[in-house]
């Protein structure tokens, strides 16, 4: 009899299991419009998902980076300074393990766009990276216009940052893990500076690169 | 009743002679345990919960020997920050340390402990009367 009952539960635990990894979808974040159009002549009701806009930043080699070079990639964004003495730190860290999970992946990217531009020039952002052990193309940092960078911060990567003469380093900001799918659409937020939730992240690139590319349109 | 009795005097004659003989390493506790906590507060976030630094851009704490070599340095390093060249485990770092402002000499002390005794460390503490008498000397 308890044998039975055993296996019985084992036998849900593990349907349970399989029923999570095959059906999970990560939610879609940001404001959404329907849309009545016409396809084929019949009235058809569709949604439209906040998307990140088109942007054009210069990454730490000197080369152009945009929304065009992420077309059909997903990414995880974040905001930082390189002479932040504050929440950075243990933000990039944590990134570095993004970055082992997916450097050899590429429709994978990681991009972190400084919030003090006028101090982190492509160089300084190249050494920054050079030091923190990041080589090749998978982990790009964006030096931007300033006013451009805050205004996609806020208002499509729903990350707050602002000047702040009073705060360490001269910026206040959160550490936001950002990610991206490949129809530019907010999938998911982190907090970087906690291991837990960064390993939630890298588990829900997993989901999201096996999703297929039609869901949820 | 009377066997009782002095049974338990005898134990707590032992208990005090105990207390008293490790007051050092009480006092040794109470700074590497309070030191621990002005470490998660004020340093981890740069240094790492193992004192391992971030890569090329952050040095380590586990270099004993620049420890050791450079312990009357520690605190004007905590209290006014670090800035230019430092070769810490056979690596070349460069930048800047910004400055633990608002601790007190004792909490420096306490997270000195720590350091110095942890991450593979070894050194025993590092109290309150060293703290301030190196800041004195701070260049």
């Amino acid at each position: 009899m308890n044998k039975a009952a055993y296996l019985f539960l084992a036998l849900i635990c593990l349907c349970a299991c399989k029923f999570n990894s095959s059906n999970k979808t990560l939610p879609i974040y940001g404001n959404r419009t329907a849309v009545t159009k016409m396809v084929n002549g019949r009235v058809v009701n569709d949604t439209i998902y906040a998307t990140i806009p088109p942007f054009k930043f210069v990454n730490q080699y000197g080369d152009s980076t945009g929304s065009q070079n992420l077309a059909g990639k997903i990414y995880v964004a974040d905001f930082f300074f390189t002479s932040c003495p504050s929440i950075c730190p243990i933000m990039q860290r944590n990134m570095l393990a993004v970055y082992n999970a997916f450097k050899d992946t590429p429709d994978v990217k990681i991009i972190s766009f400084t919030i003090d531009p006028k101090y982190d020039t492509p160089p300084v952002l190249k050494n920054y990276a050079e030091k923190l052990g990041v080589t090749g193309n998978s982990w790009l940092f964006l030096q931007g216009n300033r006013d451009t960078v805050y205004r996609i911060a806020e208002k499509n990567f729903l990350v707050a940052v602002s000047k702040d003469s009073t705060a360490a380093g001269g910026y206040v900001h959160q550490g936001w893990f950002v990610l991206v799918d490949k129809q530019k659409r907010v999938r998911g937020s982190y907090d970087g500076t906690d291991p837990k939730q960064v390993a939630q992240l890298i588990d829900d690139i997993k989901t999201l690169k096996a999703e297929p590319a039609a869901a949820g349109k | 009743m009377k066997m009782k009795v002095i049974c338990s005097i005898c134990a707590l004659l032992v208990i005090l002679i105990i207390s008293c003989q490790s007051s050092d390493s009480l006092e040794f506790n109470r700074y590497y345990a309070e030191g621990s906590v002005v470490y998660q507060t004020h340093c981890q976030n740069c240094h790492g919960q193992h004192g391992e630094g971030l890569n090329g851009l952050i040095p380590p704490l586990t270099d004993s020997v620049f420890l050791r070599k450079n312990s009357d340095q520690l605190p004007c390093a905590v209290m006014f920050g670090l800035k230019g060249k430092i070769t810490i485990g056979k690596r070349l770092f460069e930048g800047r340390m910004p400055a633990a402002s608002g601790l007190a000499n004792i909490e420096i002390a306490q997270a000195l402990t720590y350091i110095t005794n942890s991450f593979g460390n070894k050194m025993g503490i590092f109290n309150v009367e060293m703290v301030n008498g190196d800041l004195v000397k701070c260049r």
